[in-house]
């Protein structure tokens, strides 16, 4: 279970985080909604250890461990995984061996055994056709040269293959067709189950039609204004963030 | 005395002595040297007025030799034991090799190869042609002081496959001691080699080889060179290579080791369609510093030259990088490309690039540039929230820092070799 308690978070001396209360019992998918500059990506590099934010209050616990107090790679080894929004490229690391190392780094830290490289591809390569990712993929270097599309679905081939406990996705959705979409939401359905839990942010409430989300919360202005159901998110669809921030104000 | 604070007269004055001390060995050797007399005459003449490179010389701006001048250098001694264990850090490679110890060929510790005539400096002396002692002050002490060296010649049309080249320093008697291999490769039309140059040893001396390679017409030598030398090492080489028409010669050097290092390359394209590949990285930390210059001149058409070095610098370290291409009047459609990157891993590393055109024909496609950088934040923490640890995340960064320069490596015995060089310099770091 994810639970943040008053999380503040400040870059360059701005608040931006204004004590976010928020929890995600195992098993839940929750989505973040929230208009551009809200915090989304704030909030999840906060959670995922990114060291430009200097968290100045509140707490964020993972199954009961302080997740603050850990370095991005335990947080990763603990079952932590973001999606990034804008994923990096890596011009030089071929992104094969760029997943087998983070899946490697992660088994070892977890006690468990690392997979040589022939191991490693037939698990990819399951993982690249479960998703319709093509195979090409795998032997480029780390996002250079993919279309915004294919960067998001390396982040969901990296989600598929590490297999975390509580996934963090923002706005994956963003800038893809619909069937690019559909893999992102079979990413994550395959994964649900009663030990993953997952934070899916998103600006849109289509997303949200592909994976069904448990809870529904609104972050604006740096704080989560509302919580509600799934049909939550088609009110802000509906009526848009203003009137729901107006109206928690 | 560290040789950082002394002045610049004191620094002049260092010098001057240590060249003195170098003539005064070759007067008192040169009755017994190997060779054209008149060359070394003419060498030392050369090397009496110009001396050793000081800041004022314009090839050796970024590079000051004070701490070698603060030494003095022995006559190393005809070693016949062993080697401190140097032979074991060779890398294992199952080709024929020929081993130097202390710039003397020990033909006890070679493997002659079957496919190409090889033969000691000391026994079968030559000077070749390419060599510039009146404009090379190093060249002009080599020539001048040259016991022996490697004489590689492959025959017309012959593979002759891999041969390793090695220098080991086996500092026997803890002492300073300077040795000036002279070494020549000659690649025959149609001839090709691989040769792998290791360099390694222990304690303090000066390593100062000299080579010439010719590559004939349609020949082509793979030239990968791996510099180790010890700490206390200054390496200082330069190599003169003369490639005729669609001759290749594909170079790659590798410099982690030595105090001060130099890599200095003139390389002539001189038949049409002939191709040199001067690449190269620089690994270095601590207070070492490493140059790079490089001149390849284009005399004749379409020719290809392509220079890619790359520069990872942590501690105090300091890479220099000077090179220069040359297009001569009649070289149309020159294809020459050069590019100087450095990866800063600490506040206090250094580069220093300076690249140079100089274009006498007007078509021609030549372009250079530099980039100086730390590791980036952004890909850092990407590894990281992958779960990889960073020491982790920033030796798979710095290795794909490397890979454009080592990719292009075909030969694998070379690749490995180097990439375990690689894994070596970084472990090191992390001590
Ligand atoms: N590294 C940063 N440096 C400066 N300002 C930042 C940085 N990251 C975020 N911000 C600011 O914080 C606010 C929230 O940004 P962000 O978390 O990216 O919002 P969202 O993801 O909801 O669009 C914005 O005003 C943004 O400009
Ligand atoms: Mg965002």
């Amino acid at each position: 279970m994810l639970e943040i308690k008053g999380l503040k978070a400040d870059v360059d001396g701005t608040e931006i985080l204004k004590g976010i209360d928020l929890a995600v019992p195992t098993g839940e998918v929750h989505a973040v909604m929230g208009p551009n500059g809200s915090g989304k990506s704030t909030l999840a590099y906060v959670l995922a250890g990114r060291d430009d934010y200097a968290v100045t209050g509140g707490s964020a616990t993972f199954d009961g461990v302080d997740l603050l107090s850990l370095e991005p790679e335990a947080r990763a080894a603990a079952g932590l995984f973001l999606a990034f929004q804008y994923p990096v490229e890596l011009p030089g690391v071929g992104n094969a061996n760029f997943l087998r190392t983070a899946l490697n780094a992660t088994r070892r830290a977890r006690g468990e055994p690392e997979l040589d490289a022939v191991q490693f591809l037939k698990l990819a390569r399951a993982e690249t056709r479960r998703l319709s990712v093509p195979d090409d993929m795998l032997k480029r270097n780390v996002n250079v040269g993919f279309s915004g599309g294919e960067k998001k679905r390396n982040e969901v081939l990296q989600m598929a293959i590490l297999r975390p406990k509580l996934a963090i996705l923002d706005e994956t959705d963003s800038g893809l067709d619909i069937d690019a979409l559909k893999i992102v939401a079979h990413g994550v359905n395959t994964l649900r189950g009663p030990d993953f839990s997952a934070l899916v942010i998103t600006h849109y409430q289509r997303l949200l039609d592909h994976i069904i989300p448990d809870r529904v919360h609104v972050l604006a202005g740096g704080r989560i204004v509302r919580s509600g159901g799934p049909e939550l998110a088609h009110e802000l669809e509906a009526h848009g963030y203003a009137s729901v921030a107006a109206e928690a104000a | 005395m560290s040789g950082r604070g002394m002045s610049a007269a004191a620094q002049r004055e260092a010098r001057a002595s240590l060249a003195q001390s170098f003539l005064a060995r070759f007067e008192g050797l040169k009755a017994r040297l190997p060779g054209d007399a008149r060359a070394r005459e003419a060498a030392a003449l050369a090397f009496g007025e110009r001396g050793l490179p000081g800041p004022r010389d314009e090839a050796w701006k970024y590079t000051n030799l004070r701490a070698l001048a603060g030494m003095a250098f022995h006559e190393p001694f005809t070693v016949v034991a062993g080697c401190n264990g140097l032979l074991d850090r060779l890398p294992a490679i199952a080709a024929p090799r020929l081993v130097f110890v202390d710039g003397r060929l020990r033909q006890d510790l070679s493997r002659l190869p079957g496919t190409m005539r090889v033969s000691g400096f000391a026994q079968t002396p030559d000077f070749g042609t390419l060599v510039h002692p009146e404009r090379e002050p190093l060249a002009a002490l080599n020539t001048m002081l040259a016991q022996d060296g490697a004489m590689i010649s492959v025959a017309e049309g012959v593979d002759a496959g891999t041969l390793v080249l090695a220098s080991l320093a086996a500092d026997v008697h803890g002492r300073p001691v300077a040795f000036h291999p002279r070494h020549r490769v000659r690649l025959a039309r149609g001839a090709r080699l691989t040769l792998i140059e290791i360099s390694l040893g222990e304690g303090v001396y000066l390593h100062n080889p000299v080579s010439e390679v010719l590559v004939g017409q349609g020949a082509v030598l793979t030239h990968v060179r791996l510099q180790d030398e010890a700490p206390g090492a200054f390496h200082l080489a330069t190599l003169y290579a003369d490639i005729a028409a669609r001759g290749t010669y594909d170079g790659f050097a590798l410099n982690i080791g030595a105090r001060i290092a130099r890599t200095e390359i003139h390389a002539r394209l001189g038949g049409e369609n002939a191709v040199a590949h001067l690449n190269g990285a620089q690994l270095l930390g601590g207070t070492q510093h490493a140059d790079f210059t490089s001149v390849v001149s284009h005399e004749a058409p379409s020719c290809t030259s392509r220079q890619t070095i790359k520069n990872v610098l942590s501690g105090k370290s300091r890479g220099v990088f000077q090179g220069r291409i040359e297009v001569a009047r009649g070289a149309q459609k020159t294809d020459g490309y050069q590019m100087n990157q450095a990866l800063l891993l600490s506040a206090d590393a250094e580069i220093d690039s300076k690249p140079e055109l100089e274009i006498y024909a007007d078509d021609v496609k030549c372009s250079h540039g530099a980039t100086v950088g730390a590791l980036d934040a952004d890909q850092i923490f990407y590894l990281r929230s992958r779960g990889v640890p960073e020491p982790e995340a920033r030796a798979l960064l710095v290795r794909a820092f490397l890979a454009e320069a080592l990719d292009p490596i075909a030969d694998e015995t070379a690749r490995t070799c180097l990439d375990e060089a690689v894994e070596r310099w970084w472990e090191r770091q992390a001590a």
